[in-house]
C-alpha cells in the first residue's frame, strides 16, 4: 500500500470564539490607574496639570464629608432627571403620535426637522430670557435635548412596526388607542430604548454646558468654579462624578430595558 | 348563516403608475360549516381576496357581507396569518386570549377558554413561553388558537403553514382537520399547494391570473376525514390532477415574470 498522510481539519474560525478571562478588564484599568500614579509621584508631570489619583481621591473625599459635593450632586440631579423625564415622556408621546397619524406626520415632521439640527445650547440665552435664571431653563434646555433624539426614534420604531401585526390586532377586535397601546408601543419600545440611550447622553452633556454657563451650584458649575480657581485635583473630583453619573445613567436605562423587554 | 362574496373587483396602482386589475368579478358563497379552499398561481390575487373578506382592504367594487345573522350583532372573524404574526410581547396564553380581551370578556371566561384552545391546539404546557421560544409549527398552533378563541362566524387561514417544513406541514394539516372537525367554522383557506387544498377542501376555488378571476369551483366529493387513505388515492390524484392543469399554464407564467 502507497503511504498515506493523515490530515486532521482544524477549525480556522476559533478566533471568532475566543475565550477572555474576566479579570483581564480589570487589569487593564488598574495597569492605567498605576502608570497615572507613578507619572505624578516622579513629577514627570505637574499635579496643577495632572493630578496623581490618590490626591484627587483624598480631596474628593474632603468633598463629601463636607457635603460639598453632595449639595452640587443633588442640584444636578434634580435638573437632568426632571429635564430627561419631560423630554423623554413628550418624546415618546408624540413620537407615537406622528407615527400613527399620517395627518400630525404630515403637519409636525417637517417643523422638527427643522428644529433638530440646532444645537440646543444656542437656544440658552433665548431660554433664560424667557425663563429667567432660576432652574426652569436648564430643566427646559435638557428637556429639549432629550425630546428630539426620542422623538425621532419612537417616530421609526413605530414604522418599523411589523404590519401584519397591526392587522391582527384590528382583525382581533382592537381599536385606535388599543392598537397603539398593544402594539405600536411594545412593537417600537426596542428602538425607543435606542433613543433614550442616546439622550441620555445629550442630556449629560447640556447639563454640564448650561451649569457652565449660568449656575451657582451643581457639578458642571463645580467643575468651572475650581478651573478658575487652578484646584484641579477638585476638578477632577467633579470630573470623575460626572463619568460615575453617566456610567450609573446608562445602566439604569440597560436595567429598565431587560424589565420591559423580556421577551426579547 | 353565510357568507356571500359577490362581484368583488379589486385594482390597483403600481409603482409605475399603471393601472393593475389584481381581481375581477369574484362571486362565491361559503355555507355554513363549509371549508372552502382558494388556490391558484402566485399573483393571482388570492391573498387579496382573502383580505377583502377580512376587512383589511376595500374592494374597487362589489362586496363581502355575511346573510342570516341573528339581530344586529357583528360577524366575528379570526384570521390565521401566513406571518403567524403572533405578539412577541405577549405570552401564547396573552395571544391566545387577546381577541377575547378586545372583546371585553371576564378573566374566568378568558382563562377558560384559553386553556380549550391551548389544549385543542396540543400547546398544553407552553402558556407562558414567549413565540421565540417556539419553534415555526408550535407557532402557528399559538396562531390557530388565537383565531379559534373567539369563536368566529368565518374563520380565514391564508397560506398558514407556508412558512413550515415539509413535514411539521403535514402534521399540521392532519391536526387541522381533527381541530375543523370538532368546530365545524365555516373556513376560507388560501394556498397554492393542490395536494393541501384537495386534502382540506369541501370546495375547491381554481383562481387564475391577469385578471384573477375564478376558473372553476370543484366540489371535492371524499369524505372529511381519511382522504390520504389507500381506497381514496384514485380520486385523490384525480382531483389535483384536473387542479393541476388548470393553473399549470399560469403558472409557468408567473415564473417567467418574477
Amino acid at each position: 500500500m502507497a503511504n498515506t498522510t493523515k490530515k486532521v481539519i482544524k477549525n480556522r474560525v476559533a478566533f471568532l470564539e475566543q475565550k477572555i478571562p474576566g479579570y483581564v478588564s480589570v487589569l487593564g484599568i488598574t495597569g492605567i490607574l498605576l502608570l497615572w500614579e507613578l507619572t505624578c509621584r516622579l513629577n514627570i508631570v505637574p499635579p496643577l496639570f495632572l493630578p496623581a489619583p490618590t490626591a484627587i481621591i483624598t480631596d474628593g473625599w474632603e468633598m463629601i464629608s463636607s457635603g460639598e459635593l453632595l449639595k452640587n450632586l443633588l442640584a444636578s440631579l434634580y435638573r437632568i432627571l426632571g429635564g430627561y423625564a419631560i423630554g423623554a415622556v413628550l418624546g415618546i408621546m408624540v413620537g407615537l403620535l406622528l407615527g400613527f397619524s399620517k395627518l400630525a406626520d404630515a403637519i409636525f415632521t417637517p417643523i422638527v426637522y427643522s428644529i433638530y439640527p440646532i444645537p440646543k445650547i444656542a437656544l440658552l440665552p433665548l431660554i433664560i430670557l424667557w425663563f429667567g435664571i432660576g432652574e426652569m431653563p436648564k430643566v427646559a434646555i435638557i428637556a429639549l435635548g432629550v425630546f428630539f433624539p426620542v422623538l425621532i426614534n419612537t417616530f421609526s420604531g413605530v414604522k418599523s412596526v411589523d404590519p401584519s401585526l397591526i392587522k391582527a390586532a384590528v382583525t382581533f377586535g382592537s381599536n385606535h388607542f388599543n392598537v397603539i397601546r398593544k402594539v405600536i408601543l411594545p412593537g417600537a419600545l426596542p428602538t425607543i430604548f435606542a433613543g433614550l440611550k442616546l439622550a441620555a447622553g445629550t442630556a449629560l452633556l447640556l447639563l454640564v454646558s448650561a451649569e457652565m454657563i449660568a449656575a451657582q451650584y451643581g457639578i458642571g458649575a463645580m467643575v468651572l468654579h475650581y478651573g478658575n480657581l487652578m484646584i484641579t485635583t477638585k476638578l477632577m473630583a467633579g470630573v470623575l462624578i460626572l463619568s460615575l453619573l453617566g456610567l450609573m445613567f446608562n445602566r439604569g436605562l440597560q436595567w429598565l430595558e431587560r424589565k420591559l423587554i423580556p421577551w426579547k | 348563516m353565510k357568507i356571500v362574496i359577490e362581484n368583488v373587483e379589486k385594482r390597483f396602482t403600481d409603482s409605475k403608475k399603471n393601472e393593475v386589475l389584481a381581481l375581477e368579478d369574484i362571486n362565491f358563497t361559503i355555507n355554513e360549516q363549509e371549508f372552502v379552499v382558494l388556490v391558484g398561481p402566485s399573483g393571482c390575487g388570492k391573498s387579496t381576496l382573502l383580505n377583502i373578506v377580512g376587512g383589511l382592504l376595500s374592494p374597487s367594487k362589489g362586496q363581502v357581507y355575511f346573510e342570516g345573522t341573528e339581530e344586529d350583532k357583528e360577524p366575528t372573524l379570526g384570521i390565521v396569518f401566513q406571518e403567524i404574526a403572533l405578539f412577541p410581547w405577549r405570552s401564547v396564553f396573552e395571544n391566545v386570549t387577546f381577541g377575547l380581551e378586545e372583546r371585553g370578556a371576564s378573566k374566568a371566561e378568558r382563562a377558560e377558554k384559553g386553556k380549550h384552545y391551548i389544549d385543542m391546539v396540543g400547546l398544553t404546557g407552553f402558556e407562558n413561553a414567549y413565540p421565540k421560544q417556539l419553534s415555526g409549527g408550535m407557532k402557528q398552533r399559538a396562531g390557530i388558537a388565537r383565531a379559534l378563541a373567539v369563536e368566529p362566524d368565518l374563520l380565514l387561514m391564508d397560506e398558514p403553514f407556508s412558512a413550515l417544513d415539509a413535514q411539521t406541514r403535514t402534521i399540521m394539516q392532519e391536526e387541522l382537520l381533527t381541530i375543523w372537525n370538532r368546530t365545524k367554522l365555516s373556513t376560507l383557506y388560501v394556498t397554492h399547494n393542490i395536494q393541501e387544498a384537495v386534502y382540506l377542501a369541501d370546495r375547491v376555488i381554481v383562481l387564475s391570473r391577469h385578471p384573477g378571476h375564478i376558473k372553476k369551483i370543484i366540489p371535492i366529493d371524499l369524505p372529511k376525514i381519511g382522504r390520504d387513505q389507500d381506497q381514496y388515492r384514485a380520486q385523490f390524484e384525480k382531483y389535483a390532477d384536473e387542479i393541476w392543469q388548470l393553473i399549470r399554464h399560469d403558472a409557468e407564467e408567473a415564473l417567467k415574470e418574477a
